[in-house]
């Protein structure tokens, strides 16, 4: 106990000399720090951050030092969390590499591709992105058609993905490839890492409603790439995914909880808590004036704390079993639609205010929320939709019979 | 705040259901009900019960309690939710000895306590006049006297008002009828003189009364707590109770979803399992959600209880966070626990009826959801 108050102290003291003051203010979209070959940091304080955190392992603080990660016990890394909170801390790196490709990497790969990529990935040397999903496989991922031909020691990749984030500002990507036709599909599937420079690769963004371009086409034409890159064994892939969808659902999950700290979170002060925004564009004082819409924002901020419980109980039962499980999909699940609803009662308590386009007679959070809404439709289809969740804890939780094997008998 | 059941919680949690399974199943409720009995619980279970220690457990050491705090007290509410076992426990020891030993003064604990932890005495809080839960809307008059009060009106909802020795009347003694200020409680014992009981038989098959109060001469030794400021006393006693209710209704929704995921996997129609059907897969796949964060918020509103770091008004928004959440939950659960048993489920023979018969009371009981949001976005400022 005594030694987890000493880590505590010595961790308040050196965030204290080591976090910039701007990186203590909430995050700005374009201030996000992804890393990579080529990094951006419009903030300088930005670069800083980044690199005194990674010195520490702390842009990874569980992951072994043997890999360049923090080497924290999960309660010192709790601790770490909660100082972080505590100076209102920005993240100092986020990437897929962080929260998706490297827990899985640590679990399945071999000695050589953990030395090889996690150290780049505490570092943000390298940005990731994941090639999943294809125009004819969304929910029904195990369909993929993506073709990977072994020649001499490499395998030779032809085919397309959709839905890749940020696939034009990346530098690898993590990809599930079909390595055999002949069996069922998910039994033919392998995982891949290569570098998007290679020869033969293109990228393509695709425009969303809300007018941004985070995801892209990416299409793949005799792309050459060694052998040993390959993840695990050949054709079981499969499982290294659904790992991997697991990390990616409680990464997702977490836009939920940021709604349920609604206060202090959000995008700038008027429009950062629902019932705070409600009250100053009505001008009401002490009790929002709308009862119906008081209602509807008590009942989610009920929701919101109560699914704030039940992420922090789902970390202390994993304190005591093994990482994330089937409960990520509720996670994943609920914490999305809360996100949504989140944004539909923001539209609300704002009125036409709210749905500025762009151009004059709006204010930039004005705008700017306009575009999140429109964002947040998102959340519950990315990283399998709502649906796909709740097939899986019907399946994987409730123990319930599945109809897609009936029919197939 | 811990969120998962301590070692010694969870040892209590197993015993107190497979004392609930074995010696208080829903026959038993059943077997009340249809013989119509007079005490409307077994008065055999409650013996045992009090053996093992459960009218004691929120109680201190001092007053022969076994200072086991709120959390395993709703630990042992939650697994009678599962039965939906008839006894005292909410009335007498959820909010009857919490209120003495919240509100009381030294004297009146040292008496009340040890009884109601023996089992001698059954004491209840005759608080609501209404159709509807509002605490501070009290039209019960305590008008002073030579040597007292007297005490003139009507309560209703009052739990086990027809065997309780005592109840906890809650009455106006200054202020307008819906004032927090000039709210007085008083003890009052059931043989008084002007002291009217009605046994009010409800759809749930557990014991409520009505009870009028007429002229009834009460002393000021059976103040309990401070003349006139008892509001803010009784608020804190009745999150407490709102709390511990939340954790027995968890104890039921949970028992009803069990029974529902049990039906889809041994029902066939069509040549299969309904349970295949995604209708059915997606509507028990939201109940599992909204159970998970039924569980958080009652542990986390349990532990708070037993946590002398948190504030009164940390508490009173956790109260009415799991008792708006519970009781939205408890009538979606109750609600597909019939529909999803299909003809079965309507038929009184079938226990899930049962549930949905207690989902109600105990939805209105202390504040339904809509009170509780309201009263939230209150305690949040806006």
């Amino acid at each position: 106990m005594s030694s987890q108050q000493d880590f505590r102290a010595a961790t308040r003291q050196w965030l204290e000399s080591n976090c910039p003051e701007s990186m203590r203010t909430p995050m700005v979209q374009d201030e996000i720090v992804w890393g990579g070959r080529n990094p951006s940091f419009k903030n300088p304080d930005g670069k800083l951050w980044m690199e005194r955190m990674a010195e520490r392992g702390w842009t990874c603080p569980t992951w072994p030092t043997e890999y360049g990660g923090g080497g924290l016990s999960k309660d010192e890394s709790v601790v770490l969390r909660q100082e972080l909170a505590r100076i209102n801390a920005r993240p100092a790196l986020t990437s897929f590499g962080i929260g998706m490709l490297g827990p899985a990497l640590l679990e399945y790969g071999s000695h050589a591709q953990k030395l090889e990529h996690i150290p780049k990935i505490v570092r943000g040397e390298i940005r990731w992105c994941q090639g999943y999903s294809e125009p004819g496989s969304g929910s029904d991922l195990a369909s993929l058609n993506t073709k990977a031909e072994l020649q001499d020691e490499h395998y030779i990749i032809n085919g397309s993905k959709v839905w890749t984030s940020y696939a034009d500002k990346a530098d690898w990507i993590f990809c599930l490839v079909r390595t055999d036709f002949d069996v069922p599909k998910h039994s033919g599937i392998s995982f891949i890492l290569f570098d998007m420079a290679s020869e033969g690769i293109s990228t393509n963004p695709i425009q969303l409603i809300s007018g941004s371009s985070p995801f892209c086409e990416t299409f793949f034409q005799d792309v050459r790439v060694p052998a040993a890159n390959l993840v695990g064994r050949l054709n079981e892939g499969w499982t290294i995914a659904k790992r991997l969808l697991q990390h990616e659902r409680t990464m997702i999950s977490s836009f939920g909880l940021a709604s349920g700290q609604s206060d202090r979170g959000g995008t700038t002060s008027t429009v950062a808590s629902v019932e705070g925004a409600a009250m100053h564009y009505r001008g009401d004082k002490d009790r929002l004036s709308d009862p119906v819409l008081r209602d509807e924002i008590a009942q989610f901020k009920i929701d919101s704390e109560a699914f704030a419980y039940t992420s922090q109980r789902s970390i202390e039962e994993s304190r005591q079993g093994q990482g994330p499980n089937a409960t990520s999909s509720m996670l994943k699940n609920y914490g999305c639609e809360l996100n949504k609803r989140r944004y539909e009662l923001l539209l609300k308590a704002i009125g036409s205010q709210g749905l500025g386009w762009e151009g004059e007679g709006f204010a930039d959070d004005e705008l700017q929320l306009t575009r999140e809404w429109l964002r947040s439709k998102g959340n519950s289809i990315e990283g399998g939709t709502s649906e796909v969740q709740l097939n899986v804890i019907a399946k994987r939780v409730l123990g319930l019979p599945d109809i897609l094997s009936i029919n197939k008998k | 705040m811990a969120l998962v059941l301590s070692e010694d919680q969870q040892l209590l949690k197993d015993a107190a259901r497979n004392f609930c399974q074995q010696s208080s199943p829903l026959s038993v409720l059943r077997g009340l009900r249809d013989s119509k009995d007079e005490a409307g619980f077994d008065a055999a279970i409650w013996k045992q019960m009090l053996e093992l220690g459960w009218a004691g457990m929120a109680v201190p050491e001092a007053y022969g309690g076994f200072q086991f705090g709120y959390g395993g007290l709703g630990v042992v509410l939650e697994e009678t939710g599962r039965t939906l076992t008839s006894s005292p426990l909410i009335s007498t020891v959820l909010i009857g000895a919490t209120a003495v030993n919240e509100l009381g003064s030294e004297q009146q604990k040292a008496s009340l306590l040890p009884a109601i932890v023996g089992g001698e005495l059954l004491i209840s809080l005759a608080l609501d006049e209404h159709n509807f839960h509002k605490p501070s809307h009290i039209e019960t008059t305590a008008t002073p006297t030579s040597d007292g009060f007297e005490l003139n009106g009507n309560k209703t909802f009052v739990l086990d008002g027809h065997v309780a020795k005592k109840f906890i009347v809650v009455a106006r003694s200054s202020g307008n009828r819906e004032s927090k200020e000039g709210i007085s409680l008083f003890l009052v014992d059931s043989g008084s003189t002007g002291v009217t009981v009605t046994r009010t038989l409800m759809v749930d098959s557990r014991n409520a009364a009505k009870i009028s109060l007429d002229k009834v001469a009460v002393t000021e030794a059976d103040v309990l707590g401070e003349l006139d400021k008892g509001f803010v006393g009784l608020d804190g006693v009745l999150d407490i109770a709102r709390i511990g209710l939340a954790a027995e209704m968890l104890g039921s929704i949970r028992e009803v979803f069990e029974r529902i995921l049990e039906y889809l996997k041994q029902r066939e129609q069509f040549g299969v399992l309904i349970g295949s059907f995604q209708g059915l897969q997606h509507r028990a796949a939201n109940m599992y959600s909204e159970i998970e964060l039924c569980k958080s918020v009652v542990r986390a509103a349990l532990s708070a209880l037993d946590d002398s770091d948190k504030s009164r008004q940390e508490i009173a928004e956790l109260a009415s966070i799991a008792k708006a959440k519970l009781s939205e939950v408890f009538m979606l659960v109750s609600n597909e626990g019939i529909q999803m048993h299909g003809g079965i489920g309507m038929t009184d023979e079938f226990d899930i009826g049962f549930f949905l018969k207690r989902a109600r009371v105990a939805q209105q009981f202390l504040g339904d959801a809509s009170f509780h949001r309201d009263r939230y976005a209150s305690l949040k400022n806006f």
